[in-house]
């Protein structure tokens, strides 16, 4: 979804003669409007952030009653572990290649859909057959990869008989497959976000930018490159970054196909934060391990925000 | 003219055969997923593999129907994913109409929290929420659930909702404000009814997320009672010794409410979803 702030409107009201309502009350107006979704948001991110870095600086938590000040030694002991720093590597290459998929995908698939060559019923069969992977839970996706990148499935069957490979690869196995294999089925899954923002904003070109450039006896690739993508440029960086931070959140994907493994290959920093928690209980660690994740999330988060005003 | 006809045929050939390929490629799966479904186990991974074969039936789906223990799964996703869709509205509805038709000191500051909310990695936060929700007797309750869903329905919606509500004429909600309605009147009355599509589509989006969420499922829960689909197809890898065709059947049946909810509001959705990413 969009973490694009709509423009909010800064006309004031104009006021209403002869109201006996007090002004005060008419200015709590709004905050009454907004107090359920300000309880919440303190609820459920406030309140939870300030507890996890609590955690982080703590031992024993949450399964030992007394817990202890231990300073930056869950730090310390993420920062050094080597898993930590596999799942770091992970994560970077599985969401730089996701992302640059989704884009090339995407915007290739949005081209095509915008097509005036095409009749609107054509566009409009292959619009819901291209937006299919993404109406799909994680759950689904990941089952559906597994049947199909099974070492005696469909895709390993139509490789051998194409003579690619002698036998069947177990992909979510096989320690030098693994990420690629979680990264193709995460492009799969991702790429229609993309192309229905891309294909909306194709949309939102004026045609007249096309005609000047055809007047001025321009061909296929110099419209693509002087008009279309200039066009472009801000929904595909916004979009970019956007899918940077969603990428990095992915855990259901990878925990449903290869759980991180095998041999930490496949191992991110969801999967790492999730473990140090849920399997090994050590919510200490898992604290240092979530605190850190969200600073690299609000790095990226950073650059959106910047992205968003040079808009 | 002939060659730029020709040229034209060319490339109408060019985009169709693109067209295609991109099409398997995102189509397929999705038909090995409906076929596997009416395979009897052992038709699964026959060689050669074929669409339709000779066990074609529908006993997948009757094994999954028939259990109770399935099922229940369904309804969990069912209670949770309408909860959910009603409460984020009633709270978007009101935080929409506060922004969109107020000016208020620290308007942009909880503005940009609500955007913020969404870069949160949902792993930052389901550690803290688990002591929470022990801590606070929700664990394995549909209410935890529901709460923490709302962590991610929330803000698009509140987004969607403002967006949707700065399209509409302002002079709607003045005249009942000029015939001495309160503000709260003018919402109810006027503004909420006029927005219905905008609505709808916020509510198919909220319904979608809450109904696909699974860290949250996975961890703030604990029986079977409190199970998600997305959670129930994952037990169904480990409980068989993989009944790839119930799995199957399983995933279809999950998907249907989903792609039925996208079919049926399409336009409005895409419309809607694509209104705040990218208006420049």
């Amino acid at each position: 979804m969009t973490l694009t702030a709509p423009e909010t409107s800064t006309r004031a009201a104009p006021a209403v003669p002869g109201r006996s309502r007090s002004t005060l009350a008419r200015r709590l107006v709004p905050y009454g409007y907004l107090s359920p979704t300000v309880l919440l948001i303190v609820v459920l991110m406030v309140v939870p952030i300030v507890m996890v870095i609590g955690y982080s600086f703590r031992d024993n938590v949450i399964v030992q009653e007394n817990s202890v000040f231990a300073g930056f030694a869950n730090y310390t002991k993420v920062l050094t572990d080597e898993s930590f720093l596999a799942a770091l590597k992970n994560t970077g290459v599985f969401i730089s290649v996701s992302t640059l998929a989704h884009l090339v995908l995407g915007l290739t698939f949005a081209m095509m859909l915008n097509s005036p060559l095409l009749g609107g019923v054509t566009k409009a069969i292959f619009r819901i057959v291209y937006i299919l992977p993404w109406l799909f839970t994680i759950a689904v996706i990941a089952v559906i990869w597994r049947l199909l990148l099974d070492p005696a499935g469909v895709v390993n069957h139509v490789l051998q008989t194409l003579g690619l490979i002698q036998e069947g690869v177990n992909w979510f196995s096989d320690p030098g497959m693994a990420l690629w294999a979680v990264t193709f089925v995460n492009i799969w899954a991702g790429y229609p976000f993309f192309m229905i923002s891309l294909l909306a904003a194709l949309q939102g070109i004026p045609n007249d930018l096309y005609e000047a450039a055809a007047v001025d006896g321009t061909n296929w690739f110099q419209r693509f490159f002087h008009v279309t993508l200039p066009q472009l440029r801000p929904v595909i960086i916004s979009m970019a970054v956007l899918d940077l931070i969603w990428t990095s959140h992915q855990f259901a994907l990878i925990w449903m196909t290869t759980g991180g493994g095998p041999l930490n290959a496949t191992e991110m920093l969801s999967t790492f934060t999730y473990k140090q928690a849920f399997s090994e209980y050590e919510f200490a660690t898992a604290s240092a391990a979530a605190v850190i994740v969200l600073l690299l999330t609000m790095v990226l988060a950073f650059f959106y925000v910047r992205s968003q005003r040079e808009r | 003219m002939a060659t730029v006809k020709t040229r034209r045929t060319l490339a109408k050939a060019g985009v169709v055969t693109g067209l295609v390929i991109g099409g398997l490629f995102a189509g397929l799966p999705v038909l090995w997923l409906l076929s596997t479904s009416f395979k009897s186990n052992g038709e699964v991974f026959q060689n050669p593999p074929s669409l339709i074969t000779e066990g074609f039936s529908f006993d997948a789906y009757r094994a999954i129907l028939g259990n109770a223990a399935q099922l229940r799964f369904f309804l969990n996703s069912y209670i949770v994913a309408f909860a959910v869709t009603i409460l984020t509205l009633l709270v978007a509805v009101l935080a929409g109409y506060a922004f969109s038709r107020f000016t208020f000191p620290f308007k942009k500051t909880i503005n940009a929290m609500i955007v913020s909310v969404q870069a949160v990695p949902p792993i930052t936060l389901v550690i803290p929420y688990f002591g929470l929700i022990v801590a606070l007797g929700l664990y394995d309750t549909y209410l935890g659930l529901i709460l923490t869903h709302m962590v991610f329905t929330l803000p698009y919606a509140i987004i969607m909702v403002t967006a949707y509500l700065n399209t509409l004429p302002r002079e709607l909600d003045e005249s009942v404000k000029v015939d001495g309605g309160s503000s709260w009147t003018a919402l109810w009355r006027i503004l909420v009814p006029t927005a219905v599509p905008g609505l709808i589509a916020v509510g198919v989006y909220t319904f979608m997320i809450s109904w696909n969420e699974y860290l949250f499922a996975l961890t703030l829960t604990r029986t079977d009672e409190m199970r998600t689909v997305p959670i129930g197809i994952q037990l169904l890898m480990g409980q068989h010794s993989y009944e790839w065709n119930q799995m199957m059947a399983m995933s279809v049946l999950g998907s249907i409410p989903v792609l039925l909810l996208f079919l049926f509001f399409q336009r409005r959705f895409i419309g809607g979803l694509t209104a705040g990413a990218v208006k420049a």
